[in-house]
């Protein structure tokens, strides 16, 4: 027993010194606005971005809603005091000239986290826009999209040139007032993409966004609006990395999908901020807010995510389905390790009839982290014919790592059927022994059974997104065989 | 105004009287339980523990107190029919005790009330009351603060008691009443008994609300039943607190039914401290009507190598509500725990309504643990194939319903009381009264 926690120590030991590999910073000239959160800096992000006066009125009326709110504190969650007067709330890379489309710089920074600006680079069939701290960086692709009449920009863009777009669906899902940190990011977002596909356009390539935390000292509030108008289709990816500080900084986001009639959209996450190091110094809180409205009939709203990074996590991707027969699906693999903290889930709140959802949470705790899944299914009365099923397993690693359940289940008619499966338990023995008698270390082992564990999940993401994903999962695992 | 002022206004007009009836165990507990209900307010519905039930409304009744401890004036006419049951039966009248003709003394089993107790055993009465309870729980907090005798169930170490000790609770009053109960069991190292209480209200024009705090504590090795059936009125809210401590290798069994009932509220604290411990905790509700029965669990591994298993279920009618809150908790350093838990209702109509929260929190990795919960209707299938072989669709309803819910039937130790069971659920379904046949007390 004593050979195998000493064995066990050292390999977590060698975990814990494996680098976050994007954990660089970037040397790029930053305007950063001053510390401090006041009208008069909701006011300047709103004048440095020129935005019209409807959404600078958008702004005000969130922060004056957020200054009478407190922060939640009913997550599983160990989170210190936030002083939010402690934070930039704009960091811009300064452009070098006007005449080069892309800082080198910035172009080189995203080379190395793998995201080609260069259309020529990118993997086909994949448009991205770039966000670097504030301000998004580039949007490739942008061109051939609009042939098709897809709109893919950043959100200041998207408030330039289609207000009425904007104007209309901003805040129609998570309204400022819907929790402290969404009325945070409503009156303080700085850029995030705007997508609106049309009637009946079905998008021939992976949208994306890749954000990046550059500068030091600040947060990242940035804000994607998803409108996918009758019969359109799109699967939208979000990745997301942050540089090594022994700092805690703070991203707190939006997310708004809205969908019309036989609508469908696949928005997938691979979520690698910094996880702070292995005494859980520093990392990024990430406290999102992400809401999709399933509003015409028939409509389809799929979130995937794989959370591997973040100090904290606070996240519960939801769907409202609305519309008849619409459906809601959530799939999630998370992974901590150290002293990363997840309370991640969903929300399926079922106002329609015949809506189905599907939930399927693979968490895994190693290291002294806690891994928390907390949903809610409700179904209202006049709901009827809605079907959900649930299934979330937790995987412990450690002795000293904690996985905990929460989910509610709210039925209020006789035609509804709602099932919800859980199990905790540490990797079978049995399944690594027999890995072990055919010659496979221990360690391959967790990893086989890890992989094979959340393939379920894995198998829902994109291509591209699967592999790095895969990757991701084992590096992070990398190590910690208890 | 805070619906439990009255009750601390109450208490201190009457302090003296209230004290000097109970047993100075009581009276210390009172001091904590007055602190804390004094800085807490009623939780609101729709809070994190009370999501479904509104305490304020079951409060908003200006229930009095029988502080002078009042003797109930009326005829008790009852016996316990269940054939071969053969209980040491002892009636609760309102919150005084009445041992029943059929009680006959047991070597090795005492069972008392608290008043008694602190002349015949007060030591066990100092080492178990109120440690078990705690004072956080508003519930609890209002019983340990008007509770003026109890009854105490005492085994001694290694005494198996046969006789299951059967506990009829009686309300009947002429006017709001609430009725304050209080059970302490102490099953003392080796020993098993099992205990089974009914509740029934009588006069059924009345509200009542009876609070009901219960502690057992299991010793190393013991083994104790604990079964609960209520079959009250519309009117009566129930709300009780059962707190069970189980040293190492003791085996408890905790089985709470609801067939009629007006608003109840049945709060499980199960606190595994002792290693091979074994838990068994089960529940069962039949509503229909405006019946509301929330149950909210939470059991506590802090000992390695113990076993828990949870299950309940409800059938939900007309515009009855059901809630369940369960909880598992693993504490570090507990490996090979196995804990399993279980929720599955039906909705049988339009307006029921079912919440159920069934939450895992585990901080421990070699452990089993698994929850799950359903909320759903009848197998349609089922309802068809038993139709095409001429069994009406009422008849096939109801005996799918009873298999439904047999499962937590089966789980009951006593082998009469679980025929009785199988009958009362039978009749509660077919829209009868759930009484047993010949129980004359609501008549």
């Amino acid at each position: 027993m004593n050979d195998r926690d000493n064995n066990s120590n050292k390999i977590i030991s060698k975990a814990a010194t494996d680098e976050y590999k994007y954990g660089f910073v970037t040397d790029v000239d930053t305007t950063i606005l001053e510390k401090g959160l006041s009208e008069e800096v909701v006011r300047k992000i709103s004048a440095l971005k020129g935005e019209p006066d409807w959404l600078l009125e958008f702004r005000l009326k969130a922060y004056r809603h957020w200054t009478t709110l407190t922060p939640p504190r009913w997550g599983h969650l160990k989170m210190p005091e936030i002083d939010f007067q402690d934070i930039s709330y704009y960091a811009a890379p300064r452009r070098k000239s006007e005449s080069a489309e892309i800082d080198p710089e910035l172009k080189r920074t995203f080379d190395k986290l793998g995201v080609p600006l260069e259309e020529r680079l990118a993997l086909s069939g994949m448009a991205v826009d770039a966000i670097m701290d504030s301000v998004s960086v580039h949007t490739s692709y942008k061109e051939r999209l609009a042939e098709l009449g897809v709109i893919f920009c950043p959100i200041s863009e998207a408030v330039r040139d289609y207000p009425d777009l904007v104007r209309k669906h901003l805040g129609s899902v998570v309204p400022y007032t819907d929790n402290f940190y969404a009325a945070l990011n409503s009156a303080v977002f700085s850029d995030g993409s705007f997508v609106y596909i049309p009637k009946g356009v079905r998008c021939p390539m992976e949208l994306s966004s890749y954000f990046r935390i550059n500068a030091a000292q600040t947060g990242q509030f940035e804000r994607t609006l998803i409108v996918a108008d009758d019969d359109s289709y799109v699967s939208y990816l979000e990745g997301c990395t942050a540089p090594m500080r022994d700092e805690n900084q703070l991203h707190a986001a939006i997310v708004e999908i809205v969908l019309e009639e036989r609508a469908e959209v696949k928005y997938s996450t691979v979520q690698n901020w910094y996880p702070g190091d292995k005494d859980g110094n520093g990392g990024i809180y990430n406290l999102v807010t992400k809401r999709g409205l399933c509003r015409g009939n028939g409509s389809k709203l799929s979130w995937t995510q794989v959370e591997t990074g973040s100090a904290i996590t606070w996240k519960y991707p939801s769907c409202i389905l609305r519309g008849d027969n619409s459906v809601g699906e959530f799939y999630s693999v998370a992974l901590t390790r150290n002293y990363q903290q997840a309370d991640t889930g969903t929300k399926m709140i079922h106002l329609g009839r015949n809506t189905r959802s599907t939930i399927v949470s693979k968490g895994i705790s190693a290291g002294h982290s806690q891994n928390s899944y907390r949903g809610m299914v409700k179904v209202v009365p006049r709901a009827t014919g809605c079907r959900n099923y649930t299934q979330c397993d937790s995987l412990l690693l450690s002795d000293t790592s904690g996985a905990h359940t929460f989910p509610v289940i709210e039925v209020g008619n006789d035609s509804s059927v709602v099932e919800h499966e859980a199990t905790t338990s540490k990797i079978n023995e049995e399944q690594i022994f027999y890995c072990n008698q055919r010659g496979i270390s221990t360690e391959d082992a967790v990893g086989l059974i890890v992989n094979g564990y959340a393939k379920e999940v894995m198998a829902k993401l994109p291509m591209e997104f699967a592999v790095e994903a895969q990757r991701l999962l084992s590096v992070s695992l990398e190590g910690s065989v208890g | 105004m805070n619906a439990l002022q009255q009750y601390i206004d109450l208490y201190d007009a009457y302090r003296d009287t209230v004290e000097k009836a109970s047993p100075a165990v009581m009276n210390r507990a009172r001091v904590e339980a007055r602190r804390a209900l004094s800085q807490m307010a009623l939780p609101v519905k729709g809070s994190e523990d009370y999501e479904a039930t509104d305490l304020n409304a079951i409060f908003a009744t200006d229930y009095g107190v029988n502080l002078n401890q009042m003797r109930w004036q009326g005829e008790l006419r009852f016996s316990c029919d269940v054939p071969n049951l053969s209980t040491n039966v002892y009636y609760v009248l309102n919150d005084t005790f009445v041992a029943g003709a059929s009680a006959r003394e047991q070597d090795g089993l005492t069972v008392e009330t608290l008043a008694q107790a602190a002349l015949r055993h007060p030591d066990v009465l100092e080492r178990c009351y109120g440690v078990l309870s705690h004072a956080d729980s508003p519930t609890t907090a209002l019983n340990t603060l008007l509770a003026q005798n109890g009854i105490l169930i005492y085994v001694e170490a290694g005494y198996n008691a046969e006789r299951p000790i059967q506990i009829v609770n009686v309300l009947n009053a002429d006017m709001p009443l609430l009725a304050v109960r209080r059970v302490l069991v102490v099953a003392e190292p080796g020993s098993s008994v099992k205990v089974l209480v009914c509740d029934h209200t009588q006069n059924s024009s009345r509200n009542y609300l009876s609070s009901e705090v219960v502690e057992i504590v299991a010793r190393e090795g013991s083994t104790v039943d604990y079964y609960h059936m209520e079959e009250s009125t519309p009117q009566t809210s129930r709300l009780s607190d059962l707190y069970v401590r189980q040293e190492a290798g003791s085996n408890v069994l905790v089985d709470g039914i609801t067939l009629t009932n007006g608003t109840t509220r049945n709060n499980y604290y199960i606190d595994v401290a002792g290693e091979h411990a074994q838990t068994r905790l089960l529940g069962m509700a039949i509503a229909g009507g405006e019946q509301h029965v929330d149950s909210y669990t939470r059991i506590n591994h802090r000992a390695p190598r113990c076993k828990s298993d949870e299950m309940f279920k409800y059938v939900l009618t007309d515009r009855a509500t059901g809630a369940f809150a369960g909880k598992i908790l693993v504490q570090p350093d507990c490996p090979r725990v196995e804990a399993y838990q279980g929720n599955k209702n039906i909705c049988g109509s339009k307006e029921a309504k079912m919440h159920t929260k069934p939450q895992l929190e585990i901080y421990t990795d070699d452990v089993k643990c698994s929850h799950g919960a359903t909320v759903g209707q009848l197998d349609e299938e089922a309802l068809f194939y038993m139709q095409t072989r001429g069994v009406s669709h009422e008849q096939a309803r109801r005996l799918l319903m009873q298999a439904f819910v047999s499962d937590v039937i089966a789980g009951v130790r006593l082998d009469v009381l679980r025929e009785r069971l199988y009958h009362l659920v039978e009749r509660r379904l077919d829209g009868n009264d759930a009484m047993c046949a010949d129980c004359r007390i609501n008549k």
